[in-house]
């Protein structure tokens, strides 16, 4: 990962830098025309904060019950992660809902559970921030709950009626739409593994610091 | 000692204790009580009760009262050092699980089934017209907020902040639990009661109410290990 | 509980979920045709005085800003950490130098 951190990042910028000549260049959606341009950032922003609470969710599950420390670590840079994708989700949204349903913002069932899982989310950063020692394991009993509302978050919207798009949109894209969106999709999900690995050193580091003064004390 | 009978050690010593002071009882009904006329003072509109309402301040009311109730009831442990006996008794850990859900579930039965018929008084709302179907819910509703709290109150005894730290994440955990409470029981209170509409939400809170009863039983163990 | 018990009941737990979605996903109550693809909302609440270029330049703008000001964070911490753990290891080596 050390080796391919400089050329990924790389790659990921450079992907940044084309998604709007590509999002440009993708056919007006009918009804929306313009404004419907915010869905190549919203939805893999979107899909990026699902993917970073199911990874907090899995690495908490692993430190709950195998105890190893890297995975706690990752949880961690993961749930801050859910936090930032979610920021953008919730903001990117209420831009595109503006024009497009003519409110900033409705209760439907989608967009409150992901708030919802938003503020789970930020339940465990500040359960670690001030929880005081052994916040860890707490918090990552807490992920494990968040990642269990997951599935309900995706499933409400398919099973009640609701105003937010279906998530049988995605599949039936217009063939001019497809590339740029999965494009972005790509490059959010490059994004995100870089911006992980390097919050989880960061937390490694912190970790070596701790052991370091441990060591000072002794 | 088999699982059922720690379960039912654990509920009676807490039905025990608490009993002799009654003292989480009292304070709990009287919050509930409380909460609902703040409410109602803060939903009135133009000297009438907004029947709307009604569904939404119960549940809002069994939220608050019973964050208090695991709060107090989890206090009273640590303050006594009883969990850390507890925890170090040869039993099953989920056992000790199931025993403080059982005990707080009961609390939570006798606040609502006095908050229940204050709410239909105040707010005229016809929340006896299907009686089964509403104590179905409020139980299956119930047992889902009551479960998530229980685990969390329990994991924070030990933590810095835990009194402010139990609603930060309870309440986010705890909305679908919630969200589905408010709309079934709407849907009970509507004019013409919509009945497969409420046990759709009842369904869904039974499906809540497994999948996280499972998950606390068992995250239990590792979770109020040191 | 054991191995063997706790897997069962594990089985159970799964088996129960699985039928307890059932009837769940049954109340499916029927979706209109306005439900599948982007479908503009007829009612509108306010008036759309807002153009929908400002909406958009804001969106991405934004997400940029996020994206790069999350990163910068990062760096930011990560330097901190680092001359901590230098300054820390100089007074390590200071101490068994002198001890």
């Amino acid at each position: 990962m050390r080796r391919l951190f400089l050329p990924l990042t790389i790659v990921a910028a450079g992907m940044f830098m084309c998604a709007p000549f590509l999002i440009d260049g993708a056919p007006y959606e009918s009804t929306m025309g313009l404004v419907q341009k915010i869905f190549y950032f919203h939805v893999p922003s979107a899909m990026t904060m699902f993917v970073s609470a199911i990874v907090c969710g899995v690495a908490s599950a692993v430190y709950l019950f195998k105890g190893r420390p890297a995975a706690d670590r990752l949880a961690a840079a993961a749930a801050e992660l859910t936090s930032v994708f979610g920021i953008i989700v919730l903001v990117t949204g209420p831009l595109w809902a503006r024009k497009a349903w003519g409110v900033w913002w409705v209760w439907d069932e989608r967009i409150t559970s992901t708030f919802v899982l938003w503020l789970i989310f930020n339940a465990y950063l500040l359960l670690r921030k001030y929880g005081g020692p052994g916040s860890e394991r707490l918090a990552a009993g807490l992920a494990v709950f968040g990642m269990a509302n997951v599935p309900f978050v995706y499933w409400s919207v398919n099973v009640w009626r609701t105003l937010h798009p279906k998530t049988t949109v995605v599949p039936t894209l217009q063939p001019g739409m497809r590339g740029p969106f999965w494009f972005c999709v790509t490059a959010f999900l490059l994004f995100y593994v870089l911006a992980l690995s390097a919050r989880a050193h960061l937390e490694a580091r912190r970790a070596e610091l701790e052991t370091l003064y441990l060591d000072i004390e002794e | 000692m088999n699982f059922v009978q720690t379960v039912w050690l654990v509920v009676r010593k807490d039905v025990l204790v608490e009993a002799r002071s009654r003292e989480i009882v009292y304070t709990t009904l009287f919050f509930a009580v409380a909460c609902v006329l703040v409410f109602a003072f803060g939903f009135v509109n133009e000297g009438r009760p907004v029947t709307d309402a009604a569904p939404g301040i119960l549940w809002i009311a069994i939220a608050f009262s019973g964050t208090l109730a695991l709060g107090r009831a989890f206090e009273r442990e640590r303050q006594n050092e009883t969990l850390r006996a507890l925890m170090i008794a040869p039993v099953d850990r989920p056992a000790l699980y199931v025993g403080k859900l059982a005990g707080i579930l009961l609390l939570l039965t006798v606040v609502e089934v006095i908050v229940v018929p204050l709410v239909a008084l105040l707010f005229h709302a016809p929340l006896f017209s299907r009686p089964a179907l509403l104590a179905a819910l409020l139980a299956a509703g119930t047992t889902g907020f009551a479960a998530v709290g229980t685990l969390f109150a329990a994991m924070l005894v030990r933590a810095r902040s835990r009194d402010v730290l139990l609603p930060v994440l309870l309440y986010p955990i705890t909305i679908p639990v919630i969200i589905a409470g408010v709309r079934g029981t709407a849907a009970l209170l509507q004019a013409d009661v919509d009945v497969p509409m409420a046990r759709a939400w009842l369904s869904m809170l039974v499906l809540f109410d497994v999948v996280f009863v499972t998950l606390a039983l068992w995250t239990f163990e590792p979770l109020m290990t040191e | 509980m054991d191995a063997p018990s706790r897997r069962r009941l594990f089985v159970l737990v799964i088996a129960a979920v699985l039928v307890l979605a059932l009837p769940v996903l049954a109340a499916q109550p029927p979706t209109a045709a306005a439900q599948d693809g982007f479908v503009p909302v007829s009612r509108t609440a306010q008036q759309e005085t807002i153009p929908a270029a400002r909406l958009v330049v804001s969106a991405y703008g934004f997400v940029w800003v996020m994206l790069l000001g999350y990163l910068w964070s990062i760096w930011s911490r990560l330097g901190k950490v680092e001359r901590e753990l230098q300054a820390v290891s100089r007074r390590i080596a200071a101490g068994e130098r002198r001890g």
